[in-house]
């Protein structure tokens, strides 16, 4: 067991890369170890782990734990999942953070129950009581009704995962410091269950995967016919932003289920959420409402959407919408 | 084939309050459903049944009222049901759920697949499915949205976040479900009627057997220390007017915020 406590993010890496909210999560990783005094580490199984140590030493890990092996190129619940449990119970870190990606949502539920740890899922808040020694996990549940701080108080590890755009991005620098370990995994006594055979990446006319938006603009009912989807698009792509919708327009078809934001769609929290012609269900806001900024546009006055809203404009969203669009590119060019 | 669907009775997330002295759910009173994402469980499992036979055992582990939901699903056309029932079992996190659920599905012979919804509506974990099929020792994949049966394996489509994965998974597995997998069929009114007469077994920690320390309250690492409303958005504007005056009244905000 090392003598200092360690904080640990999970460095997820498809493909060779880095996931951004890993740099996200290192980054309140920093916040929580300056408070508990904790040392700031990331866990990365790969198959080429030196190469990516420098970007996570960018974001404060002081050290990074490589496990190097050709069976963890690529995601395997069996492998992953064995590789960091082991390394949990050698080192015993007191807090592992996990994005709360599709990978992360097999990865920390798995090793979980392997290494006897709580696991907190979409933590929207992290906060260290230093009297207690405990880590503080909020989150919302209900479909948002309600916030609910969980601690874990006699088990270590204790884990979370957390979502995209929760935690803002702190580079330190562009050549950190750190020291790369490199553990060592016998996976050879690991069966081998289970095989990927195909990875598909599915282009869209909107590809922006809505979990990682920094923006999103998405259309409800008001939008009046599947047709009329084409502003919001266009406005989406003025501005980068990702293309959501709410259940009633993916029921009705006017638009694919790839966009369905909501408790049964996607929970998403980006920087800016704009809501166009979305009165606000609450199967609706429970999966939008932890964004920075939540825009609504509107033409009922009552909509329940304007209570959660910053900035609510009442209107008819076929003329707001290609303002907006008209506007924002008169913007980028001034 | 059999195939262990698990279901979760959820309360509708609308009408929920709390017990502020305990922190804990107020359910009596507020309507009940089967977690929407379990339907699209038990629907691929009955595919798979209409495919190739076998036998579709639903398992629910709650309050004993859980049992209205496995009675639906029993009038959707699954064959069994058993519920997992027990005062010890209450304030289970997912750590002790997953354990507890998993002993129960150890008692059902020759099961080839255990299927989940992706995640509950109530409480959003998407844990529990990872964690039983640790307990049971079987490979286990997230947000499958298709299976098919390949001799001793299964192929699975698997969604990612661009896209979509095929992956060959021996027999026996477990996978949550996706919404996208298929859609709910109606229940039929003779399996209805049949159904309410089912006599459903509650296996509780007598059946089960389970160590102590791993159920419950005492078996869960995670403790709810607090549960509060949502904070309120204090400085919220909403504009009415023309539209272009609007619209540039917005950007000069968002600019403002060095959001633009």
């Amino acid at each position: 067991m090392s003598a200092e406590k360690e904080l640990w993010v999970y460095a997820e890496q498809r493909e060779g890369k880095i996931a951004g909210v890993v740099q996200e999560l290192l980054s309140q990783g920093q916040v929580l170890c300056e408070k508990s005094g904790y040392t700031l580490c990331a866990v990365l199984p790969s198959a080429n782990g030196a190469e990516l140590c420098q970007e996570l030493y960018n974001f404060g890990a002081k050290k990074v734990y490589t496990i190097d092996d050709p069976k963890l190129a690529d995601y395997q619940n069996d492998y992953y999942s064995r590789a960091v449990a082991q390394l949990i119970n050698e080192k015993k870190p007191e807090i592992v953070l996990y994005g709360a990606t599709t990978i992360g949502r097999s990865l920390a539920p798995t090793v979980a129950v392997m290494v006897d740890a709580g696991l907190t899922a979409d933590c929207t808040e992290l906060d260290f009581d230093v009297e207690e020694g405990n880590l503080l996990q909020t989150r919302p549940a209900f479909g948002g009704n309600i916030m609910a701080t969980i601690i874990c108080p006699n088990h270590r590890p204790q884990m979370s995962t957390v979502r995209s755009n929760v935690f803002k991005k702190t580079k330190l620098s562009e050549n950190e410091a750190g020291e790369q370990i490199s553990y060592e995994v016998d996976l050879s006594g690991v069966p081998e269950r289970m095989r990927r055979v195909e990875a598909v990446h599915e282009a869209d006319d909107n590809s922006i995967d809505l979990n990682a938006a920094q923006f999103i603009v998405s259309g409800g009912r008001g939008v009046g016919k599947p047709e009329n989807f084409k502003i919001i698009y266009d406005l989406a792509s003025e501005m980068g932003a990702a293309v959501g919708a709410s259940r009633a327009t993916v029921d009705a078809g006017w638009i694919s289920h790839h966009h369905q934001v909501g408790q049964t769609g996607k929970t998403v929290c980006p920087v800016v959420y704009i809501a166009c012609g979305i009165s606000g269900a609450i199967q609706h806001l429970a999966g939008m409402q932890s964004s920075d900024m939540i825009i609504a546009i509107n033409k009922d006055p009552g909509a329940p959407i304007f209570d959660i809203a910053d900035f609510g404009l009442i209107g008819d969203l076929n003329e707001l919408v290609p303002e907006f669009q008209k506007q924002i590119a008169a913007a980028k060019a001034s | 084939m059999n195939i262990v669907v698990c279901i979760k009775q959820v309360p509708d997330s609308d009408k929920v309050t709390i017990d502020r002295e305990t922190n804990r759910l107020n359910r009596a009173g507020v309507p009940s459903i089967i977690n929407p994402f379990d339907e699209n469980a038990l629907e691929m499992a009955l595919q798979l049944k209409d495919l190739h036979g076998g036998k579709v055992i639903v398992v629910s582990m709650g309050p004993p009222q859980a049992e209205e939901a496995l009675r639906t699903a029993l009038s959707l056309g699954a064959d069994e049901a058993i519920l997992v029932s027990d005062r010890k079992f209450g304030g289970a996190d997912t750590w002790a759920t997953s354990y507890t659920i998993s002993l129960a599905i150890k008692k059902i012979e020759d099961v080839d697949l255990v299927l989940f919804g992706k995640q509950a509506i109530d409480g959003d974990t998407a844990q529990v499915g990872p964690g039983v099929a640790h307990f049971l020792d079987i490979p286990m994949l997230t947000y499958a949205k298709g299976v098919e049966v390949t001799g001793d394996t299964f192929k699975v489509n698997k969604v990612t976040e661009d896209g979509y994965e095929i992956w060959d998974v021996d027999k026996p597995c477990a996978l949550t479900v996706v919404k996208e997998a298929n859609d709910l069929r109606m229940p039929s009114l003779k399996k209805k009627m049949a159904a309410k007469k089912a006599v459903i077994p509650c296996w509780g920690v007598e059946e089960l057997q389970p160590e102590e320390g791993n159920i419950g309250l005492a078996g869960s690492p995670t403790k709810v220390s607090k549960v509060f409303a949502p904070p309120v958005k204090l400085n919220k504007e909403i504009l009415s007017g023309e539209p272009d005056e609007m619209i540039a009244e917005l950007i000069g905000k968002l600019k403002g915020q060095h959001i633009l």
